[in-house]
């Protein structure tokens, strides 16, 4: 049995990997979950703030990652529309402008009360990675005179008296890399004492969790807190469960527990035969 | 024939089949948008009309409607002549359910898009070429490779013009022509800024590096950026990553609440942290030998060190798993039409 796995080729690993999720996925199945403490905090800091507050919604992701920050995305928009914030979208990536409009597609198609110009704002993407958080945090106009679609910002109705993103109740970061929530936190949310709150992928963050409590009120990681995420917004939002688009977090971590359950039952495998290989003196 | 060969073989023969029958019979691979069509004088007149529902409001409740709503109401009304006639389409990707109405007619805003199917198809194979490099390494990998690293380049730069030499430093140079040229919107006050001449001569000077002659110009912009990047970057890691950190790392190590007394858990929560930076410390402390007191703790470090990177490692797995799943999301439910289960059902 012990020579079947040494001599297993990588690629039966990737059929079964495959399976692991694809079955999964093709049977809807969906596992309960229960929001942490951590995505409670993340969920509060939008949920606490009083109805139609300012929220920058700092989107800095690319299709490269947005399955793994599209559900948690998503879910920040559709819970601060319930809450009717009016929301900023701005990113640093020059390939998130697609995200952002993917985004505001949700407020247009599932929250047609919400108009452009006094309810939401697409200021796109400029130029200079963390370069652009300095100037915006004291002089926003100076670098964002129009929004993406070229219209001037004194024109809007939202935008017309914002001198900075200091007027921001909240910053809604959701990152896939740099510049993204470490540079936010750099050079807005601790220099000026912006509440802030982030998503980010799973390779990213452990490295920002020594900013929480203090200089980032909460941090989603990956998919899973995706999931509780949605989870704590269904559970203070029940309408929402009708729109099967709210749960797509939850939906996908049916296929990552069968997977990891994989991924376990393959390193225990491998360290049997690696010690069993030690003893015979073979390794 | 090995017998792998001839089981991967059958996979492929069987899933090419069933890809072929479910194009064949139409139920997949198409893609189809929504053709919404806007009158420019309407959509004004209703613009006008709320900003009027919304003066009758304030009116009623005693209030005045601020200058802005006002000054834009004004702007509004004096572009209204020039509209009439003016019409445009907006169209929008449509989801398979949105192809019938509630009645179950077909819903005659939605049509067949040939460009957006062609471009589904595209993704698909481009992600079964991607995907072949679990086989080996391959033509279709290298060429989807290609495409994705060429795709991107050319729209960072695409974006990144425009965004930035035209918007930022034409508009600002030179707004009375970018204004009656390519920037409609750039605000009337926008004057000429005389101070962005500054970064158009350093992008001058960094382009000399491909003449043929006085490449070394391209240094002086380039030190330029590099100190001004370290100093900016410097004071942010220095307030952010070096004060506020040791900041947060001063915290009570027995936690009491008055209500519910000594708190075990973030006690025991706070001593861990204390704990795992000063031996993550001690590790990286090389003035002294790892010996005695201080080896001891440069060992506990190293356990806190690997824990850390173990929960990096589970994350990065996590995230993985998260990428492939949305590529089977993108294949089974968008590309191959197949049923979407129910979440609450």
């Amino acid at each position: 049995m012990s020579d079947f796995f040494r001599n297993l080729d990588r690629r039966w690993i990737f059929l079964v990997m495959g399976l692991s999720v694809a079955i999964p996925m093709l049977m809807g199945v969906v596992f309960p979950e229960e929001p942490s403490q951590e995505v409670l905090d993340v969920f509060n800091a939008v949920e606490d703030l009083e109805d139609g507050s300012n929220i920058l919604m700092a989107y800095d992701y690319d299709p490269a990652s947005k399955g793994e920050l599209e559900p948690m995305a998503a879910a920040f928009v559709r819970h601060c529309a319930e809450k009717t914030h009016k929301l900023y979208f701005i990113t640093l990536w020059p390939a998130a402008i697609p995200m952002l409009q993917k985004n505001i597609e949700i407020l247009n198609r599932e929250y047609p009360e919400y108009t452009y110009g006094e309810h939401y704002v697409n200021l796109g993407f400029r130029p200079g990675n963390e370069g652009v958080i300095k100037v915006v945090v004291t002089d926003l106009k100076k670098l964002y005179g129009n929004d993406v679609a070229g219209t001037d910002l004194n024109e809007l109705p939202m935008t017309a008296n914002l001198k900075n993103i200091q007027g921001m109740d909240l910053i809604v970061n959701v990152s896939a890399g740099t510049p993204g929530t470490k540079e936010w936190v750099q050079y807005a949310g601790t220099p000026f004492d912006i509440k802030m709150v982030a998503g980010v992928t799973g390779v990213g963050y452990t490295p920002l969790v020594p900013y929480v409590p203090a200089q980032l009120t909460g941090v989603l990681g990956a998919i899973k807190a995706a999931a509780e995420y949605e989870e704590a917004v269904l559970q203070n939002y029940p309408e929402l469960r009708k729109n099967p688009a709210t749960q797509e977090g939850l939906r996908r971590m049916g296929p990552q527990l069968v997977a990891h359950m994989l991924i376990i039952t393959l390193i225990i495998i491998g360290n049997i035969i690696f010690f069993m290989d030690r003893k015979r003196g073979v390794a | 024939m090995k017998n792998s060969t001839i089981i991967w073989l059958v996979l492929l023969v069987v899933g090419g089949g069933y890809l072929m029958f479910r194009t064949g019979s139409g139920s997949m691979g198409r893609a189809y948008v929504r053709h919404e069509t806007f009158d420019a004088k309407a959509s004004f007149e209703e613009q006008i009309q709320k900003l009027d529902n919304e003066e009758q409001k304030d009116i009623a409740d005693g209030k005045k409607l601020p200058e802005a709503k006002s000054a834009a109401r004004e702007r509004l009304e004096a572009r209204l002549p020039d509209l009439e006639g003016i019409t445009w389409t907006k169209v929008k990707s449509a989801e398979r359910g949105e192809l019938t109405t509630d009645a179950g007619q077909p819903d005659p805003a939605v049509v067949f898009s040939w460009s957006r199917t062609i471009g589904l198809w595209i993704a698909a194979l481009g992600t079964f070429a991607i995907m072949s490099f679990l086989w080996g390494d391959n033509v279709f990998y290298k060429l989807a490779e290609a495409v994705v690293v060429g795709a991107s380049a050319a729209y960072a730069m695409v974006v990144g013009f425009w965004t930035g030499i035209i918007q930022n430093l034409f508009g600002k140079l030179i707004p009375s022509v970018m204004r009656d040229t390519v920037l409609p919107g750039l605000p009337s006050s926008q004057h000429t800024e005389w101070i962005y001449i500054i970064p158009l001569v350093l992008s001058v000077l960094m382009l000399w590096r491909l003449a043929p002659v006085g490449g070394w110009i391209s240094r002086w912009p380039l030190a330029f950026f590099i100190g001004a990047t370290a100093g900016i970057r410097l004071v942010a890691y220095l307030d952010a990553d070096f004060v506020q950190q040791i900041a947060n790392t001063i915290m009570p190590l027995i936690v009491f609440d008055n209500k519910q007394g000594l708190l075990i858990g973030k006690s025991i929560g706070n001593i861990v942290i204390v704990i795992g930076v000063l031996t993550c410390l001690i590790y990286f402390f090389f003035s002294f030998e790892h010996t005695g007191a201080v080896g001891s703790a440069a060992r506990v470090g190293i356990f806190f060190l690997m824990i850390t990177f173990g929960a990096g490692f589970g994350f990065t797995v996590m995230g993985r798993i998260a990428l492939i799943s949305d590529r089977f999301n993108f294949l089974f439910y968008d590309w191959l039409w197949l049923p979407l289960p129910g979440i609450d059902a």
